[in-house]
């Protein structure tokens, strides 16, 4: 594959993309040269954690990337912003902000701190559900000790433009580490790098154009209704709390049980399917391996 | 930035027959797997292999159900649940609604899966894009891919055994769609032959926009079509696919012959793949068009 053997400067191990089907033979090309290692990084992006109305879940799973996390600060990202993380009291300037969580509307310091990081960051993303969708705190109607007049949650897009989304609860920490090497390369990469990051970052990008609003019913309303449902199953797997169980083949959402983390439609192969990046499965996910190698 | 795709471009990137890095005629050198065996047994002997080497802990496979022919998902993790769960049942069986769960409630570390084209899609666009599914990714060690046409609700399959074909669905031993016609065959011999005019109306609308035939996606995918009675079309695609296929081959699981030299072929197989891919894209630009001034969602174009 030319174009990710170019961007991490090594052999990539699919074939060429030209199968030939009519001539059946063995359509292995193994003339590709084996490029030298070159140093993948240019310099590093600076990156932030921020933290609105959120269990700390998120950047548990970011953590949880371990070696791959270290790799990550390590070559390509620097944290400048994070709580407990990071010694920093002030949003500062940032590539990426990574922001967890909803915004309590009653609480001004987080009103004010979700419009700087949007001023402040390049490029603001939205880690799981709660900045997404609001999860779990579309539930909240305050009465809870120490602050119980703090009622009103939304989700980051109801108040700043978001760029990309990470949707789930929680968010996984290989969606989460796959994000943060694509903006790397979207930010700091060459040419082709960046067209790679492009084209996977888009349907993310798109996803956060959609709206601040998930649920379970949208397997119904933009799947099954939309006559596209193939009955694949990625949904219930998906699913945080397993409220998808399948009648004959067929999504059924137990409405009661739904968080409203946005994972199922996002997963959903119906929701959408990128020609221009899935197919190259193989290759990226080889890439994305090396890099945090 | 190219946020819309154009069609014309989404089929050329789909590609009729995906990439293959080898393409054979095939059957299972094992007697007792091909009796029960939907063609060559292709399927049921390379997990068979891949379990018995460690390669996989289990596979997903598409199991026995609460009604007669009506499979559901299924961890098989002894040659025994494999064997009980080949054949080829035409309705759905959810087969990636188990991902996850195989590597927890099951604690499978390798995991194999067997599915229809857009089940490979779905199982690329988890590991690419892991939105639900913690820790799958890299667990995925054999994804075996089965051609696919259409698939049927199991009422659809149901009506079309029970009121076209005047059988029992308990009283039918095989169904099959081959050489343009749907087969039910019962357990007393009986054969009944249905016009896929018949089966048409009752496919599942969602494989209506199918942009694959061949399961591109998958390690190693195979078919009936291309290949004798009792054979199999097999694609090994992946270098991982390639390695355990080699290493089966090594072992003598199967007997092959080059796809070249068998009836009707390659040819075949193209132009089946090149028509439903035409077909269903033309689905796809009409639904655009559906309403007035208003058309139904294009999942190939993003989310919205
Ligand atoms: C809905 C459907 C449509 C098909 N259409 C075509 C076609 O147009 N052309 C063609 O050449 N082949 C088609 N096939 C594939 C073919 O029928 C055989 O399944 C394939 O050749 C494998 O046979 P085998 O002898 O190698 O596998 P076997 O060893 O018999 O194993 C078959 C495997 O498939 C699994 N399986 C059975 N039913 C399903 C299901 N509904 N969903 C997911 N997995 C399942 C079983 O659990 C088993 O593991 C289709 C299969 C299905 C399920
Ligand atoms: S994930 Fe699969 S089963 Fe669920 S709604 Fe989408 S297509 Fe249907
Ligand atoms: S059904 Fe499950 S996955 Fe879907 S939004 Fe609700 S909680 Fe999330
Ligand atoms: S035709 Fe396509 S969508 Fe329908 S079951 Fe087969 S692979 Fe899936």
């Amino acid at each position: 594959m030319g174009l990710l053997s170019r961007i991490f400067g090594k052999k990539s191990a699919s074939p060429e993309p030209k199968a030939k089907p009519a001539a059946g033979a063995d359509v292995e090309k193994k003339a590709e040269t084996i490029k030298k290692e070159e140093k993948p990084v240019a310099d590093k992006i600076t990156v932030g954690h921020v933290h609105m109305s959120g269990c700390t879940g998120c950047l548990v799973s970011l953590a949880d990337n371990y070696g791959g996390l270290l790799t990550i600060l390590d070559k390509y990202a620097d944290l400048v912003y994070g709580l407990t993380l990071a010694d920093v009291r002030h949003i500062p300037k940032m590539d990426v902000a990574l922001v967890e969580g909803s915004v309590c509307i009653q609480d001004k310091l987080s009103v004010h701190e979700i419009k700087e990081a949007r001023e402040k960051a390049a490029v603001v993303v939205a880690v799981g559900g709660c900045a997404c969708y609001g999860n779990i705190t579309r539930f909240g109607r305050g009465g809870q000790p120490n602050q119980p007049q703090h009622e009103s949650y939304l989700p980051i897009g109801d108040l700043i433009k978001v760029d990309v989304y990470i949707p789930g609860c929680a968010p996984t920490p290989q969606l989460i580490r796959n994000v943060c090497v694509m903006a790397y390369l979207l930010l700091k990469g060459n040419k082709d790098q960046q067209e790679l990051a492009k084209k996977y970052l888009t349907p993310l990008m798109q996803l956060a154009d959609r709206g601040t609003e998930a649920c379970g019913c949208d397997l119904m309303y933009d799947v099954v209704n939309q006559g596209l449902c193939m009955g694949c199953g990625s949904c219930a797997a998906a699913c945080p709390v397993r409220a998808i169980t399948h009648e004959y083949g067929k999504p059924n959402v137990n409405r009661e049980m739904c968080i409203k983390c946005g994972a199922c439609y996002a997963q959903c192969p119906r929701s959408f399917f990128n020609f221009d990046v899935i197919p190259e499965f193989e290759g990226i996910m080889d890439a994305i391996d090396a890099a945090l190698k | 930035m190219p946020l819309m795709r154009h069609s014309n471009e989404v089929r050329e990137m789909a590609g009729e027959l995906g990439k293959y890095k080898l393409c054979v005629s095939a059957r299972s050198a094992d007697k007792a797997i091909l009796k029960k065996a939907q063609d060559g047994g292709i399927v049921t002997q390379l997990f068979k292999f891949a379990l018995e080497e460690g390669i996989i802990d289990g596979a997903i496979v598409a199991g026995p159900g609460d009604e007669p022919w009506r499979p559901r998902p299924f961890i098989a993790t002894t040659v025994e649940e494999l064997m009980s769960s080949s054949g080829t049942k035409y309705n759905i069986s959810p087969q990636v609604s188990w991902i996850k769960e195989a590597t927890r409630s099951f604690g499978l570390d390798k995991i194999g899966i067997v599915g229809t084209p857009c089940q490979m899609q779905a199982v690329r666009k988890g590991q690419l894009y892991p939105v639900g599914l913690r820790d799958v990714p890299d667990k995925i060690k054999l994804a075996i891919g089965i051609f696919c046409m259409e698939n049927f609700s199991y009422q659809s399959v149901k009506q079309l055994v029970e009121d076209h074909a005047a059988m029992k669905m308990e009283a039918v031993k095989k169904m099959e769609i081959g050489k343009g016609k749907f087969w039910v065959y019962g357990q007393r011999g009986q054969v009944v032959q249905l016009p896929l005019k018949v089966t048409h109306k009752y496919e599942q609308p969602g494989c209506h926009v199918c942009l694959d035939y061949v399961a591109n996606l998958a390690d190693v995918s195979t078919g009936s079509v291309g290949s004798p009675d009792g054979w199999s079309t097999v694609f090994v695609r992946t270098r991982n696919g390639d390695d355990i296929w080699s290493k089966a081959i090594a072992a003598g699981c199967f007997e092959t012959k080059p796809i070249e030299q068998v009836k009707p072929g390659l040819e075949l197989v193209t132009k089946l793949a090149t028509e439903k891919i035409t077909k269903n894209q033309k689905t796809v630009e009409e639904r655009a068009k559906f309403g007035v001034n208003k058309g139904l969602r294009n999942p190939y174009l993003g989310p919205k």
